[in-house]
């Protein structure tokens, strides 16, 4: 078990991450804060695709950067679109958190919720 | 001219940003920039379809790298009609959007960069580059729905983003896994690699969970399903249309395509288990899907409720694993997408005459609106199955497959959605032919209309008076009742004559479809 959490940390931290976004999402009633949460299961997930391309003393696979093993660039390569996507996914999420609460007033849900009934 | 193929995807990005640019020189320029790039997207659309139809499966290179290592675009039957389709539906609502607005620039550039994405999903051959296009089309639709002005339309897109972006990462991680275990993201190249593996391993299985429920989400089937009513009822009427026909669309494309040429049915005969679930959710979503639409009196949500009943048919054909019911699974798809398209237009221009959008407003329509409540009729009993439409096609042969496979379950649910189909659309039909309209519709309605009324009372009880009250109110009246614009007339006729002219040609849709599906099977 010990053993597990010494040489397999960098998964169980994706674990906590994802764990962690997920319920800033589905508890937090604040609008910001589910924007936060998603962030970090996002977070969580690009950390799983960099940590699984990553080999201890590995070179770059680039010529005379010293002899293999190599590790591959291509996880890292892909989680850097992920990554644009996830700022331009933010941008537009905080885009429409501000027109939310210039009608509203507030960002809990529960509360606009509440408005919307009584309208 | 597999150059065509990239092109697809490079043309409504480029052209996108065309509405703004001439948009500032003059504002009215930005729709004419919106329509050429559609038909230069039809053009293309159409060549990569006679390729396909001459030459079978073409691929392109992209960037010159060859496919295990670069990103590979592909287009066979299946793939080569769905972009046809992105590009008709794509010109129907670039034409609709002329009557019913949004009219600004930046809403036909963000429609644009919706149909680059939806056509990179439906060409894309990589799971990654697929994620990234899924993601576009994510995009461009929740600020789609955030175009309707009302603060409740910003927070349906709020909730559609968060629900589909959790969606949508669930995929990215199932692709981790099946990357991890294999080192490639190329879907043919997976097809041979994943074998070897084994499909009992656990990195396979846990992928292939997490990438089907990701694509559930995007695709709205039960109990993932909570962002699209409200997204669908809140956006403008021209957003619905387009959203409605082709975003569900892709994702269950997608479907489609993890299922038959990553999966393959050999993963099926492997771990039945697996696609057995689908099974099950995809007839749950059809059940209770049916029944929501029917307990709906707002018109937009009973067609969005519909349509997640009509995707857990879709999908359950695609997991039957059975020729026949994946070929009726890709009939219905696109027969979908049209009838739906044309029924929410229908919708939104009936409600515009009526003045609201509940069942109840919408008595009496056929006298006051007859091509589109005939056009609106028609579309619904393609919808519910009623030969010779589109509709009826599919359905038919997902039950064939079913009972094929004896997956009764799947035949039993059709039968169902079929019966609960027809209960929603009859009462509506109903109340559009058989239903008087009220004696005095608008007095109860338009304050302005009754103040009208009563002014011509008064004119008529001393003769003199309140005359300039009077005048102003006839102008009101003068401006005349709303009227269903041409164009929205032309979208519905389009879609109802689309819906079974499709339905007589399905034979020559399945066979278009038929190599792709056999391909997997063998």
């Amino acid at each position: 078990m010990i053993d597990l959490l010494v040489t397999h940390y960098n998964y169980l931290v994706v674990v906590v991450l994802i764990g962690i976004g997920l319920y800033g999402v589905t508890a937090s009633p604040n609008l910001v804060k589910k924007i936060i949460g998603l962030n970090i299961f996002q977070v969580g997930i690009f950390l799983f695709f960099v940590t699984s391309g990553y080999v201890d003393g590995a070179a770059p696979p680039l010529l005379g950067h010293g002899s293999g093993p190599y590790a591959s660039p291509l996880p890292h390569v892909l989680i850097l679109t992920a990554i644009v996507v996830g700022v331009s996914l933010t941008a537009v999420a905080l885009a429409l958190v501000v027109r939310i609460y210039d009608a509203y007033g507030t960002l809990d849900e529960d509360a606009i919720e509440e408005v919307r009934t009584h309208d | 001219m597999t150059d065509a193929l990239p092109l697809l995807v490079v043309v409504p990005i480029v052209f996108a940003l065309a509405p703004i640019a001439v948009g500032r020189v003059r504002e009215s320029a930005g729709w004419l920039a919106a329509v050429a790039a559609t038909f230069v997207h039809l053009g293309l659309s159409v060549s990569v379809l006679a390729t396909v139809l001459t030459a079978g499966r073409t691929s392109y290179a992209v960037g010159g790298y060859p496919p295990p290592f670069g990103i590979e675009l592909v287009a066979d039957g299946v793939s080569a009609v769905l972009v046809v389709l992105v590009s008709v539906v794509t010109l129907a609502t670039v034409v609709y959007a002329r009557s019913v607005g949004p009219r600004s620039n930046t809403f036909y550039s963000e429609l644009l960069i919706l149909t680059a994405g939806i056509s990179g999903v439906v060409v894309t051959g990589d799971l990654f580059n697929l994620y990234v296009f899924l993601e576009i089309t994510g995009l461009a639709t929740y600020a789609l729905v955030a175009t309707g002005r009302s603060p409740a339309a910003a927070l349906a897109s709020l909730k559609y983003l968060l629900v589909g972006t959790i969606g949508a990462s669930l995929y990215l991680l199932g692709v981790g896994y099946l990357y991890i275990s294999t080192g490639s993201l190329n879907m043919a190249d997976l097809a041979g690699l994943l074998p070897e593996l084994g499909y009992d391993s656990p990195l396979v299985l846990t992928g292939f969970a997490l990438i089907v429920v990701g694509l559930s989400v995007k695709t709205a089937l039960f109990p993932l399903h909570t962002w699209q009513p409200d997204a669908y009822a809140e956006s403008p009427d021209s957003v619905t249309a387009y959203i409605s026909a082709l975003v569900s669309t892709a994702a269950a494309y997608a479907l489609f395509r993890v299922i038959y040429a990553v999966f393959t049915p050999a993963f099926d005969a492997a771990v039945p288990a697996a696609l057995d679930v689908l099974v099950v959710l995809a007839s749950v979503s059809v059940v209770v899907g049916s029944v929501l639409a029917v307990l709906q009196s707002d018109l937009k949500r009973m067609l969005a409720y519909s349509s997640v009943a009509q995707f857990g048919l879709v999908v359950a054909g695609f997991a039957v694993v059975n020729g026949t019911a994946t070929l009726g699974g890709l009939v219905h798809l696109v027969g979908h997408g049209v009838m739906k398209a044309g029924l929410f237009v229908a919708v939104g221009a009936l409600a515009t005459v009526a003045g609201g959008r509940t069942i109840d407003d919408f008595a009496g329509m056929a006298d006051r609106a007859p091509v589109v409540s005939a056009a609106f009729a028609t579309l619904a009993f393609a919808l519910v199955g009623v030969p010779p439409a589109v509709g009826f096609a599919g359905k038919w042969h997902i039950v064939l497959g079913a009972v094929e496979a004896g997956r009764w379950i799947v035949a039993g649910v059709a039968v169902v959605s079929t019966l609960l189909t027809l209960a929603y659309f009859a009462r509506v039909v109903e109340r559009l032919y058989f239903r008087d309209a009220p004696a005095a519709p608008d007095v109860a309605d338009h304050p302005d209309a009754a103040a009208a009324a009563d002014a011509d009372a008064a004119l008529t009880a001393d003769g003199s008076g309140t005359t300039a009250e009077a005048e102003a109110a006839a102008d009101s009246i003068d401006a005349g009742p709303p009227t269903v614009s041409t164009q929205a007339r032309l979208v519905v006729v389009a879609a109802a004559v689309a819906a079974v002219v499709l339905g007589v040609f399905a034979t020559d849709l399945i066979s278009i479809f038929e190599p792709v599906v056999e391909v997997s099977f063998q």
